[in-house]
């Protein structure tokens, strides 16, 4: 009796195991899920504020450990309550240090001052910037995600950040809100 | 099993036997205060054509139209202005002869009072049409028929404005059996399309038939609420022509004009919310667009033009014939002028339309209803008190949401939940702000969640763009290293081999100046047969251009004649050469003509100036000393 339990437990394991064995073989998971779902939630703007070079390798280092979720400027404060529900961690407000947000803008290139030395499409990390040597660069406004890595570069400082103008297009209703009124000071207590 | 068995049979049986005559309610809706006697006692006036006519280019749902004019251009009525771009799109028609004055960004009639891009046309008063091409709909093509109708610019004039012509497209998904005429116009103050039923009711029935052809719709119903008696009489009347058409009154609830409850009320049809009423097999049309078909295809008339309700604070409400373009006030002062406690201007009805962020803006395709409001007609709202979960709004919401529950998660900005909650269902027909106990602007609540989400949503997909692309550029600087490392390798092994077996080289060598020296002569012979060719021309031409009477010095036969092998190379040289100097010489005019100085020399800095300066002095040097030269 005492045998054949134990068999029975043995051959359970076995069998689980190999089991088991074989869905980990048949589903793996390539790469860390943990870390594609960090860079979801970061903005892309892949500008190296926080210090790594592009939101990816930011977001492997958060995956490991090695940086904190409040360095991201451009993802903004709902960025890092985002990744502080997906980690399970304790909010924090942004870091100062790797700089402040600032409302959505594209790089501009004064064509008449571009010299067309290349460097900032050398720069750029998603190659919105059209152009070639000793030619005229312009920017492709609808790619350019406002990292500002190409100002600096230019040797003949002709690229600005042009904040995004508010059209009809991209217009937002507003969170409703009520004037508050004042009431004479003889109007007794305040409505509840 | 029993008991659904006869469920089922039962639902078949009403489906079975639903007549256009029965009326299906919807769950909810309201019955504001109507105000529609007040603009119907007098008829549709026609407005004169005003001074100037403002055209934004954003007068319906998707694509901004492509300009076609500039500024200085005269223009004729019925001209288009900016043709449709994209498939979602209709084009901008000029409303009256005239010139275009301005191309410029103005505010246009749109909640958010930005400025937007429009047209000034300044008329001449002559209110002369372009030639007119009336369209024998009965005898042409779908597809061309669609094609012209995409240039007519004509929206849905119910004030949706969507293209029209995209609605009678013919996608292949699913066969339109039904046609719905909206004519329900539930709400409040407006009257424009009630007016157009009592005054032109055969011209709208002509143009169902258009677009009952157009969507090959067996059946048509036009819905009318029974607070327009008149209309529903006159259009009974002219709807005989149709064949198989129908005329239902449905109470007067707002919002039965919504076209998904009016899909309900008239056939019982609930539409899935995921699905457009095609899929399912009905159309809807305003009955102001149906109006516009006609016009459009029995006397070639673009949109132009719209019936606008002025009504509310005004001392005459009524409805007017109006040009698009046309200034409001000049509208107010049609209808007596505001009276003096207005305090803003509605475009729209009460409950769907917006405060005009001022009076001084154009009539567009979407202006049905201009009201002027004043705090006697619209008090201003009591504060907002806490939701006491009473769920009055449940009740009243006519596609079956839960607005109280949106309200929680658009308050609380959790968006995720409030799609959840279906929330890009909701149509902010506005009867759960009108029913709320606690005077909750719920809808506004609702709009704010919306144009979040939207936003999140583009900002998403930006972020994703930007992610592939720079995936995509990090693999290409990846892909461009290991080639040219490839490249390396490949040239240190060559060099290895070399050095390893000089014989391999020397024969190496050898086979290669075999091969440069082959290369070499056929670029010879390449060379003379092109001069040959150039000479023959170039004798063609001079026989051509000069007398006949001097023949040509080298011409081909002479060279055909001389076996001189040593002659014909010098021939050959010297051809070359005239050759050459003739394509320089061409080159310079050609210049020249273009405008003498390279385009780049313009607008330098002091130091390419110089540079420039400085080369220009060594080729005059040069010059000089060729022509010191020459003498010798």
């Amino acid at each position: 009796m005492l045998l054949t339990s134990i068999y029975v437990m043995l051959g359970l394991a076995l069998a689980l195991g190999a089991l088991l064995g074989i869905a980990a073989l048949l589903f793996k998971v390539e790469g860390d899920p943990l870390i594609a779902r960090i860079d979801a939630i970061l903005p892309q703007t892949q500008c190296g504020q926080c210090g790594y070079p592009g939101c990816k390798p930011y977001a492997t280092a958060i995956a490991k450990g090695e940086a904190d979720i409040n360095q991201c400027p451009p993802g903004g404060d709902a960025g890092v309550h985002a990744l502080a529900d997906l980690l399970g961690v304790e909010y924090k407000p942004l870091n100062a240090e790797h700089g402040l947000p600032k409302p959505k803008s594209v790089a501009l290139i004064d064509e008449a001052t571009c010299i067309g030395c290349t460097l900032c499409i050398q720069a750029c990390p998603v190659d919105a910037i059209l152009g070639a040597s000793k030619h005229m660069h312009t920017i492709i406004a609808s790619e350019c995600t406002g990292c500002e890595l190409c100002v600096a570069p230019c040797p003949v400082d002709c690229i600005s950040m042009v904040p995004l103008a508010e059209t009809p297009d991209n217009w937002k209703w507003k969170y409703p809100v009520f004037p508050i009124k004042a009431l004479p000071a003889n109007s007794g207590k305040a409505p509840s | 099993m029993n008991n659904i068995i006869q469920f089922a049979s039962k639902l078949i049986k009403n489906l079975a036997t639903t007549t256009a005559s029965e009326v299906h309610r919807f769950n909810g809706g309201v019955h504001p205060e109507e105000h529609k006697q007040e603009s119907t006692t007098r008829p549709i006036a026609q407005l004169p054509i005003p001074e100037t006519l403002t055209l934004p280019l954003r007068q319906h749902v998707g694509y901004i139209p492509k300009l076609k004019v500039k500024v200085g251009d005269y223009v004729l009525k019925g001209e288009m202005l900016a043709e449709a771009e994209g498939t979602v799109s209709a084009a901008i028609h000029a409303p009256t002869s005239g010139t275009i004055t301005a191309i410029a960004e103005a505010v246009i009639p749109h909640p958010s009072g930005l400025p937007d891009m429009c047209v000034t046309l300044t008329p001449d008063g002559k209110d002369q049409w372009k030639p007119l091409a009336p369209i024998d709909w009965k005898n042409t093509a779908h597809s061309e028929l669609i094609t012209s109708l995409r240039t007519s610019g004509i929206v849905g004039l119910g004030g949706a404005t969507f293209p029209t012509h995209i609605k009678l497209r013919k996608d292949g998904a699913s066969a339109i059996h039904t046609l719905i005429i909206n004519a329900a116009e539930c709400e409040p103050y407006i009257t424009c399309d009630d007016m157009l039923m009592r005054e032109r009711p055969d011209e709208i029935t002509q143009g169902i038939a258009i677009a009952q052809h157009l969507l090959g719709a067996a059946k048509v119903v036009i819905g009318i609420e029974d607070n327009k008696p008149e209309a529903a009489q006159a259009m009974n009347t002219a709807s005989q022509a149709l064949a198989n058409a129908v005329v239902t009154t449905v109470p007067t609830l707002y919002p039965s004009g919504d076209a998904r409850r009016l899909i309900h009320l008239l056939l019982g049809v609930e539409v899935p919310h995921h699905k457009r009423a095609t899929e399912v097999g009905i159309q809807v049309f305003n009955v102001a667009t149906v109006l516009a078909i006609y016009r459009y295809f029995t006397f070639g008339e673009p949109s132009v033009s719209r019936i606008v309700t002025v009504t509310g604070n005004v001392a005459s409400p009524q409805n007017f014939e109006v040009l698009l373009g046309t200034p409001m006030p000049l509208l107010m002062a049609a209808a007596g002028g505001a009276k003096p406690d207005t305090t803003h201007f509605v475009m729209g009805g009460p409950m769907m339309g917006f405060d005009l962020p001022s009076l001084n803006v154009p009539v567009t395709k979407a202006a049905n209803c201009i009201i002027a409001a004043s705090p006697a007609l619209f008090a201003p709202p009591p504060p907002a008190q806490p939701c006491i979960r009473c769920t009055r709004c449940a009740d009243a919401c006519p596609v079956n949401l839960q607005p109280q529950e949106l309200y929680w998660f658009a308050k609380s900005d959790n968006f995720e939940k409030a799609r959840d909650y279906n929330l890009f269902d909701c149509i902010e027909c506005g009867c759960c702000t009108y029913v709320c106990p606690s005077n909750i602007p719920l809808v506004q609540y609702y709009r704010y969640a919306k144009s979040e989400i939207i936003a999140l949503d583009k900002a998403k997909e930006a972020a994703d763009l930007a992610r592939e692309r720079n995936d995509f550029r990090l693999a290409r600087i990846e892909r461009e290293k290991l080639e040219r490392a490839q490249k390396h390798a490949e040239r240190a092994a060559n060099a290895r081999n070399r050095e390893a077996n000089p014989e391999l080289e020397e024969s190496d060598k050898a086979a290669s100046n075999a091969s440069t020296v082959e290369a070499k002569k056929a670029a010879i012979a390449a060379a003379v047969e092109r001069a040959k060719a150039l000479k023959l021309a170039a004798a063609n031409n001079d026989a051509a251009s000069t007398s006949t009477d001097q023949p040509a010095v080298a011409g081909p036969s002479s060279a055909e004649v001389k076996p001189d092998s040593d002659a014909q190379a010098k021939i050959d040289k010297k051809a070359l050469i005239a050759a050459a100097m003739e394509r320089a010489k061409a080159q310079k005019l050609a210049s020249a003509q273009a405008g003498a100085a390279p385009k780049n020399t313009e607008n330098l800095s002091a130091k390419v100036k110089a540079e420039i300066d400085e080369i220009e002095a060594i080729r005059t040097k040069a010059l000089q000393m060729v022509k010191n030269k020459a003498p010798d």
